[in-house]
């Protein structure tokens, strides 16, 4: 990808800044900005350096926390868990050892690693920024070239700053016009994985475009570009504009003064060149989307909330048939029956994909005044200490509470059911999380992905409910 | 982990987009180290939940014991980065997969823990999944898969793969050699790199 004189993709141009060098017949090897670091998918590396007898290259590129395995219960409390209390007390021995800043359990600091990252104003326009986690394309909301790596990758970047990488194709995900009332970004990117299914976007990076990107909120954005990995690709992204610009202003680790001004400079280099080109493209008309749900075992299998349920009969292809077979025998759903209406057991409120202060308001907007269903737990999880702080500053925490919610420490929860926040086997949930897979919020779990609206108006019908017609 | 030739019957497992959370739940990635990742592989498949093998799940089969390639549907290891995935896959015994594609992450693990990726043309991947237990012969110098009756068919992969494959060539080792490439670009973005000094 060489060649300053054609015009560029933001993708390119961030590729070309960062690469350190190319060998005939290897990969490029790729400089990295920002590497957060998780309990979860980094003690086999760091046992990976003390084998090799190496340092961690870049600590003041380095940031680390704990969320997957944390528990949500209160920091009071020891965890009960031995296993995940072993993982937890592993990655303060690596950070202190490798000299590693982390925002540990106890921290004012501590939440979802794909929360703080933007929250502190790490995450920044241009760079490139990895984590040993599928969903950092979180970070691509900011302009960021940002992926997930495995744990082998993050003892690659530890030791050297450095990935070898190729690179990947560009897909345009273009969504012009408006949202209507009740259909939120949430429902934007599940309806774009169902067009394009979740390998659609295998070996690409998707640049999501168009009026309607253009006027989301930079956690909106984030929650579109979280799920580009549901897609199929492991890199989403949205050119930065002054939205991006508002909301980094001022925060933690932003540039300041002069420093700011120049950023803003650089950064303003970086949307797409007029007349580039994209290997692939989608369009979406927002004006036309409804509030989204999931009726299967992959984010793929979703529908509008007043469709129904999908009919295998239906369906040519005979390994798609079985595979539809196979998910709608594991949800126990009906062909050709409406999804809306479909007792539910509990909400889950949380996750890298929508656990931020605006996601809380939007549940706390459905919940002021209203109670969750007799039959229903409802646990509203923060994104972050600093989210959770603000929930509460704004009563928010008061409304989940009176409403007959749970609301806990922040951490990534019954996302994927690593913290003992689970489902019974069995159980259906309404989850603003991102993976609805088998098992995934625990062992035998049935989970309808959806958005906050839809999650809290589903709550208070104790069924999977249209946040359109609450009475 | 060096890959020649590898040689075996195969096992099947027909399902499209096998996930991740599915091939090791996340129950198991409590550990901190890559021990006994091998006994989670597709653990909520293989087991009923009182713990009892399920008879009918190809991995259950007396002959997946001696099984080192396994066949599966399009898009294998979908979702979570875990490389716990190809960890307790190779942990088991299985030295290649094959399938009409794979995720990109789980690609990239898979080739960095001497676990072959194998991109078959659909017409040849369709028979791969109605015959689990035929015996196939993937020779990675020549990238070919040899089928039962002398046929044979090319599979892509990236030259440095392949040489990391076939040479066991160390690639953090391949990379901490351009330190002077890393420190000279360093010294150059200096200025832009935000830090959390």
């Amino acid at each position: 990808m060489s060649g300053n004189a054609k015009a560029r993709t933001i993708v390119d141009k961030i590729w070309d800044n960062h690469v350190v060098a190319q060998q005939a017949g290897a990969p490029a090897l790729i400089f990295i900005d920002l590497h957060l670091c998780h309990e979860v998918t980094s003690p086999q590396a760091f046992s990976m350096l003390r084998e090799r007898g190496l340092k961690v290259r870049r600590p003041d590129l380095t940031i680390a926390t704990m969320d997957h395995s944390t528990p949500t219960t209160s920091r009071d409390l020891p965890i009960v868990d031995t296993i995940a209390a072993a993982q937890i007390a592993q990655m303060e021995t690596n950070c202190k050892e490798f000299g590693l800043r982390l925002y540990n359990r106890m921290s004012d600091h501590q939440g979802i690693v794909h929360v703080i990252g933007p929250e502190q104003g790490l995450t920044q326009p241009g760079m490139t920024i990895v984590c040993g986690d599928s969903h950092t394309a979180t970070h691509g909301a900011f302009g960021a070239l940002a992926f997930g790596i495995g744990t082998s990758q993050v003892g690659h970047v530890l030791a050297s700053q450095c990935l070898l990488q190729t690179p990947s194709q560009a897909y345009e995900i273009r969504v012009d016009g408006q949202l209507k009332p009740g259909v939120t970004a949430k429902d934007i990117i599940l309806a774009v994985i169902a067009k394009i299914g979740i390998g659609g976007g295998t070996g690409c990076v998707f640049e999501y475009t168009g009026s309607a990107i253009r006027s989301l909120s930079m956690e909106e954005r984030m929650t579109i570009c979280n799920m580009s990995i549901e897609g199929g690709a492991r890199a989403g992204l949205v050119a930065p504009d002054d939205t991006t610009y508002q909301y980094l202003a001022g925060r933690e680790f932003a540039p300041k003064g002069k420093a700011w001004d120049d950023a803003v400079a650089r950064w303003k280099q970086l949307p797409t060149d007029p007349g580039a080109t994209y290997a692939k493209q989608l369009v979406l008309d927002a004006n036309t989307l409804e509030p989204m749900v999931t009726f299967g075992t992959n984010p793929g299998m979703g529908m509008s909330i007043s469709g129904s349920i999908p009919t295998p009969a239906a369906t040519t292809d005979p390994i798609e048939r079985s595979d539809l077979e196979k998910a709608l025998k594991y949800m126990a759903l009906e062909p050709g029956k409406p999804l809306a209406g479909h007792p539910i057991d509990v909400v889950f409120i949380g996750s890298c994909t929508n656990s931020r202060i605006s996601d809380l308001l939007a549940a706390a907007a459905v919940m002021k005044g209203r109670k969750v269903n007799p039959k229903v737990r409802m646990l509203v999880v923060p994104g972050s200490q600093q989210v959770r702080k603000q929930a509460i500053a704004e009563g928010l925490d008061e409304i989940f509470r009176a409403s007959g919610a749970e609301f806990r420490e922040a951490g990534c929860s019954m996302c994927l059911a690593m913290n003992g926040d689970q489902l019974e086997p069995g159980q259906y949930s309404v989850s603003t999380s991102n993976r609805n897979f088998e098992g995934r919020q625990g062992k035998g779990g049935r989970t309808f992905l959806a958005s906050p609206l839809t999650a809290a108006a589903s709550a208070i019908a104790g069924a999977v409910a249209d946040p359109r017609k609450l009475a | 982990m060096k890959i020649d030739i590898i040689e075996s019957k195969t096992v099947v497992i027909p399902v499209e987009n096998i996930d991740t959370d599915q091939i090791i739940p996340a129950r198991y990635l409590k550990t901190t180290s890559m021990e006994g990742l091998g006994d989670g592989l597709f653990y909520d498949w293989r087991y009923n939940p009182d713990g009892s093998p399920k008879a009918d799940f190809p991995l259950n089969q007396p002959a997946a014991k001696e099984a080192h390639i396994l066949v599966v549907g399009d898009n294998f290891g979908c979702g979570s980065s875990r490389e716990h995935a190809p960890w307790a896959l190779t942990q088991f015994g299985i030295r290649a997969v094959i399938s009409t594609s794979f995720a990109d992450i789980f690609r990239g693990n898979s080739l960095k823990n001497g676990l072959l990726p194998v991109i078959v043309p659909a017409d040849v991947h369709a028979e791969l999944l109605k015959w689990p237990g035929i015996v196939l012969k993937i020779d990675l110098a020549s990238q070919k898969v040899f089928l039962p009756g002398g046929r044979s068919v090319e599979f892509p992969i990236d030259a440095f793969s392949k040489n990391c494959l076939l040479n066991g060539v160390d690639e953090l080792g391949y990379m901490l050699n351009q330190e002077a490439a890393i420190a000279a670009y360093e010294a150059k973005r200096q200025d832009s790199v935000n830090t959390l000094a």
